[in-house]
């Protein structure tokens, strides 16, 4: 503090004069966001914190539930820990392929691994079951070689899927973030050690690794905190007998109405998330002074011995086989009828077939819902819309502002990050616990759903907006004006092209995240207006060959939806933004 | 003592090494002087062991290293922008090499301590690498390379990336320690002058050939070929045509006739060969030791004058420069007496 109290530097009076209405006009872009923050967010986070603390609840808190709660936390670690070594043993090799080979198909390749990151959990859901389900193409496959009755497979409702899709979802971060340390560091450095006298085994163990030690640090972290909030995965492909910290919340506030409970664990979960996230920026930072930029491309070469060729081809298979067949077994599954139903004891016989898409356009009077499962496309598509003119209304302004950062913005932009750090579910038990009374009676309104969604989606928005829009040149608009452009020509011709492309490329992010996002919305979602992926889920624990095929056609729909979104933001991503 | 045979290597299906032939014996430090792009570094890196030629051999005392995997090879190697490891400190660095071999902790200590006085950077041992200065750093590049006690040592353009003054102090403390450890060096440069203050001997490299090989004032005075002359900048390059051989050996130019001197003949003609009269030759004209006198020499309208710290540099109009040591005015007729010593005749 006494570096800067000093008063070696007078401050100019006129500045002090008008403060009040400088102060106003930083204010005014944080205005909206911040409302919406403190009524959705803080607001209801204060009112689980209640939940979980007051002296009431707590006396009701039996030793049986605080047996589940620690019973789910052990388990949250327990398969957040296993997941992210996984995921290190694939993606680590898989970093070295992406940073130091050079092959054919690569940058598919790469695009291939990154896609799962983005896909809801629906899709991942029903994309393994396609695939390794009981009705999975393993099994059929399996069944119809051995001439087997029942399905020898069955890894579905096992901590091994658990494991296999987070793996799936989250390679991705430790291809990125180790590969792209790997492809910047320094190839000379290796040589040097090896002129140095050492053998490649000890190259890797005294350079190599500690070079990269805050990123594979950085990247195990930022995968252990998806691993430890997962929830969709957990629940749809887990089934009942695992809990984390985010299903026991959902099952106690949704199946056994004990909100005192699912307010603790929300406690807990918020508790372990920000103490995570404080590591990772702590790692961040310290990473950004080490590491000393190369061109990337001078570490690149072609597998040329036989070993290497090995590692490339195996690594190659290996990634194909995960990364894809889960995505193509879906829209396959999708279209193909099974005339024996599970249990019959009759040869597997298939069929190409439509019906599945057509199911989707009749309301039948089994039917779990009171509209044809079609009306739940809409309600997404609708609830998505509406998140995309909310958070881009509320989080405009706000990337604006924080384009040119005074005091304040960067006193709050930490503030706009926090709903990153509760987990959808959680935010979801807020919306559910808070807005159940008056004044804000709103648990009846499906409007919650695109609240609950633009809450969600806003950090991201602004997030891709502001680097966009920060990396105008004011030398540019300068250049153009002493061109002879007024300062609307100046807008038209600087700003425009890339505050378009830039807000074209937020809309696509929220629209898709809303139209994925599964936590929060299976607690606040009204039964009669079902989101996509609710309605997915549904129809994936019916038994049925009609709602099997039915789940695999919605998934498909959103599959394709998501993954134009998802191309669309790369195609739209400016160079240069950041990774994570 | 290192032996290259005949190595030949391309990049990218492009020829980079065209048969290429050394030997460096104890003691001796070796300048490879080229153009950027003329292979020089991928020649270093063969000798290392971190790149495999397409054809040729590297032997040391005799014995073929093509089975010898780098880092049993003995080869230190000190790289252009030095690549030192960012997560060491400098006695971190300094002492990666001992430790490799397996050595005693008081052993490494003793080496590291004698190996940082010898490079002037007693007491550095545990400053940051990435705190250090450009010269710094090039220091602890060197120690590092020398604590392993190498039988070779390779340098690939260490000083490329230092300001003129530290550049001309470094070379002088490298001369001075190169010559105190008797280690033979190999020293990759584009800096003819870094060449000329390091080397026991200069290997001119163009083409992916050794051009020419000789001490530092052999193949300034002599550099052999027109392309060596340019490169080198040794003097003016002239054309012209044999009048009488072969004595007095004459030749006829734009701006006169030059006698060469008896014992004159092309090095890289190798075993020499006598001119004949009607020959078409390139003479090489030195720019120094030129006085300004009567007739018989070059004369020329003086049209620049720049002042250089030991003279002036004259360029006349008829295109050719010389270094006088008083400065004409522009626009003056001179004349200049060459003598016969400052004329070489090129392949």
């Amino acid at each position: 503090m006494t570096r800067f109290s000093g008063n070696a530097y007078p401050i100019k009076p006129s500045k002090a004069g008008s403060s009040w209405s400088s102060w106003l006009r930083q204010l005014l872009p944080w205005l909206g966001a911040s409302v919406f923050l403190g009524l959705f967010f803080f607001y209801p986070l204060s009112r689980i914190l209640w939940l979980g603390l007051n002296p009431s609840s707590i006396k009701s808190l039996d030793l049986s539930s605080l047996q589940l709660a620690l019973h789910s936390l052990g388990f949250t670690f327990y398969q957040a820990a296993l997941s992210t070594l996984l995921t290190l043993v694939i993606g680590l090799p898989a970093a070295v392929l992406f940073a130091r080979y050079d092959f054919r198909g690569k940058s598919l390749l790469r695009v291939l691994t990154a896609i799962p990151f983005m896909l809801p959990t629906v899709v991942v859901a029903a994309g393994f079951n396609a695939l390794l389900g009981p009705r999975g193409w393993i099994n059929l496959g399996l069944m119809d070689l051995f001439h087997l009755h029942s399905a020898p497979i069955s890894i579905v409702g096992t901590l091994g899927i658990i494991l296999l899709a987070h793996v799936f979802y989250n390679t991705t971060i430790v291809i990125r973030l180790v590969g792209n340390a790997l492809s910047h560091l320094d190839p000379r450095l290796e040589q040097a050690a090896r002129t140095l006298g050492s053998d490649p085994p000890r190259v890797l163990t005294h350079l190599t690794l500690p070079l990269l030690r805050p990123s594979i640090l950085a990247a195990s972290i930022l995968v252990f905190i998806f691993d430890f909030t997962s929830f969709g995965v957990i629940l749809l492909l887990g089934g009942p007998g695992f809990s984390t910290l985010e299903v026991e919340i959902y099952k106690q506030a949704v199946q056994v109405f004990n909100l005192p409970l699912a307010g603790l664990l929300s406690l807990i979960q918020l508790l372990c998330t920000l103490a995570f996230s404080i590591l990772y920026s702590h790692i961040v930072r310290r990473n950004v002074a080490t590491s000393a930029p190369r061109p990337a491309a001078s570490n690149l070469h072609k597998a040329r011995t036989v070993r290497q060729k090995l590692f490339l081809a195996g690594m190659i298979i290996l990634t194909l086989g995960l990364f894809l067949l889960p995505l193509i077994s879906l829209p396959l599954a999708s279209v193909t009828r099974l005339q024996a139903d599970r249990g019959v004891r009759a040869p597997v016989q298939y069929g190409l077939t439509s019906d599945y898409y057509t199911e989707l356009f009749i309301n039948r009077s089994d039917s779990i819902f009171y509209v044809p499962p079609f009306a739940a496309i809409g309600n997404s598509l609708g609830y998505a819309a509406l998140t995309v003119i909310l958070s881009l209304a509320l989080g405009f302004p706000v990337a604006s502002a924080l384009a040119h950062p005074g005091r304040l913005g960067r006193a709050l932009d930490p503030l706009l990050l926090l709903p990153l750090g509760a987990s959808a579910v959680t935010l979801g038990l807020g919306f559910v616990v808070t807005f159940n009374r008056p004044p804000l009676a709103l648990v009846t309104s499906p409007l919650l759903v695109p609240l609950a969604h633009t809450l969600i989606a806003l950090p991201f928005v602004i997030r891709s907006l502001q680097p966009a829009l920060a990396s105008i040149p004011d030398r540019l608009r300068q250049a153009a004006s002493s061109l002879g452009a007024s300062s609307r020509h100046v807008w038209f011709a600087v700003d425009w092209p890339i505050v378009a492309r830039a807000t074209l490329s937020a809309a696509v992010f929220a629209f898709t995240i809303s139209l994925g996002e599964f936590g929060a919305s299976s607690l606040v979602v009204r039964p009669e207006y079902p989101t996509l992926p609710i309605a997915i889920a549904r129809f994936l624990s019916q038994p049925g060959g009609l709602n099997y095929g039915q789940a695999m056609a919605m998934a498909t729909v959103l599959m394709v939806v998501c993954g134009i979104g998802i191309l669309l933001i790369e195609r739209l991503r400016l160079p240069g933004a950041g990774e994570f | 003592m290192l032996e290259l045979t005949d190595i030949h290597k391309s990049y990218e299906g492009k020829p980079l090494l065209n048969g290429i032939s050394i030997a460096v014996s104890a003691g001796e430090t070796v300048c490879l002087l080229g153009p950027s792009g003329s292979g020089k570094s991928t020649l270093l890196r063969i000798i290392a062991g971190l790149e495999i030629p397409d054809q040729g051999r590297v032997c040391w005392d005799g014995d073929d290293l093509a089975s010898v995997p780098v880092h049993r090879r003995g080869f230190g190697l000190v790289f252009q922008d030095y690549a030192l490891f960012p997560h060491m400190d400098v006695t971190g660095n300094v002492s990666f090499g001992l430790k490799m071999q397996n050595l005693a902790g008081a052993e490494i200590d003793l080496r590291v301590g004698e190996i940082l006085a010898t490079v002037n950077l007693s007491g550095f041992g545990s400053r940051q690498v990435t705190d250090l200065s450009g010269g710094e750093q090039q220091r602890v590049a060197l120690a590092r390379a020398l604590a392993p006690r190498p039988r070779l040592l390779m340098f690939d353009e260490p000083l490329g990336a230092l300001d003129r003054n530290l550049r001309e102090q470094l070379m002088g403390e490298l001369r001075r320690i190169l010559h105190a450890s008797g280690v033979p060096a190999i020293y990759v440069t584009h800096d003819q002058e870094e060449a000329f203050t390091l080397a026991g001997r200069v290997l001119l490299l163009h083409d992916g050939l050794i051009v020419r090989s000789g001490s530092p004032e052999q193949v300034w005075s002599d550099p052999g070929s027109v392309w060596a002359a340019q490169f080198l900048d040794a003097g003016n390059v002239v054309s012209g045509t044999v009048i009488s051989a072969p004595s007095p050996c004459r030749v006829e130019t734009a701006f006169g006739i030059f006698e060469l001197e008896e014992e004159d003949v092309p090095v890289s003609g190798q075993g020499g060969h006598q001119h004949s009269p009607g020959e078409k030759v390139n003479l090489l004209i030195g720019r120094r030791n030129v006085q300004r006198g009567g007739e018989g020499g070059i004369s020329g309208v003086v049209t620049d004058v720049v002042f250089r710290q030991d003279g002036f540099k004259v360029t006349l109009a008829n295109g050719l420069d010389f270094y006088l040591p008083d400065a004409p005015r522009v626009s003056e007729k001179i004349n200049l007496v060459i003598p016969k010593t400052v004329i070489k005749c090129l392949s």
